[in-house]
């Protein structure tokens, strides 16, 4: 499978390393976050069957991160 | 000084057997650990002008914008790591004269200038067999038309992350590679060309 990392273009998935879901947002104010909410931020993420906005990093490569948008069912990178 | 007897190569235990390699590969193939390259790593931001014009004065070549590509002027040579971040290399014992030439460039703009000389050794695969050898583990597509004069890239040479860079005159690498992955990448070197000697090496 082939990755495309926006400095070195198309990569083998061996030099990636895999970030989770992309987007998701620090509180603006943490302080004044309950329990549930920050619960919400740390441990709950989407696992949708489809289209998921994921964090990749090129480990083995240029060492940065980026976004891109991968089928989870049929691991197609549609950005 | 201690630390010049102190200065050992990474594979100098593999010199030997590098050696019996290139022997009977003859010119089809030769493997040998280019030790003691002076390496320093910079960070600096690309999108200064003055800075960047600032580098290129100091060290005699200007730092390559392209993605995975290099630069080189005299016996110096840059290699795109990042997109502010670069490797400058030179001879044996040239990292304290770079790492002041880069300093005094950088003055006192964003960006740091490290000292990497010895985290990295070189093996060096020439002759018209290395691209078929380096192509069995690594998964960049090596091909001419793709990886001509002039580019290096990040990846992975079996297990082990690896800089590789296409040397003068071709068909000629050099795979950059920490120092406590050498022995594994030698190793792993020795085993790829087996195949290819009329005799095996002995190990």
């Amino acid at each position: 499978m082939l990755i495309p990392c926006p400095w070195c273009g198309d990569r083998e998935d061996a030099e990636f390393k895999y970030g989770g879901a992309a987007d998701v947002a620090y509180p603006k104010d943490p302080g004044s976050v309950d329990d549930q909410a920050w619960a919400g931020y740390l441990f709950f993420r989407p696992n949708p069957k489809g289209r998921f906005p994921e964090r990749w990093y090129h480990a083995a490569g240029c060492r940065r991160w980026f976004n891109l948008v991968r089928d989870t069912a049929t691991h197609e990178i549609v950005t | 000084m201690i630390a010049e007897k102190l200065k050992r190569s990474p594979l100098r235990g593999h010199a030997s057997q590098f050696a019996a390699a290139s022997d009977a590969l003859g010119d089809r193939l030769a493997i040998r650990e280019l030790a003691f390259l002076s390496q320093v790593d910079l960070r600096a931001d690309p999108g200064d002008v003055a800075v960047m014009e600032r580098l290129r004065a100091g060290l005699g070549l200007a730092l390559p914008q392209i993605p995975n590509t290099t630069s080189s002027g005299g016996d110096r040579s840059a290699l795109w790591l990042g997109p502010d971040e670069w490797l400058v290399t030179g001879p044996e014992d040239q990292q304290e004269l770079i790492e002041g030439a880069l300093r005094s460039a950088l003055s006192d703009a964003p960006g740091a200038v490290t000292d990497v000389s010895a985290n990295r050794t070189v093996v060096e695969l020439r002759g018209p067999l290395a691209r078929d050898v380096l192509a069995t583990g690594c998964p960049v597509d090596l091909h001419p038309r793709v990886f001509g004069p002039g580019r290096c890239a990040q990846t992975l040479l079996g297990k082990a992350q690896v800089i590789v860079q296409l040397a003068e005159p071709t068909p000629a690498f050099w795979v950059y590679v920490r120092s406590s992955f050498a022995g594994y990448v030698a190793d792993w070197v020795l085993d790829a060309v087996a195949g290819e000697m009329a005799v095996k090496p002995d190990r």
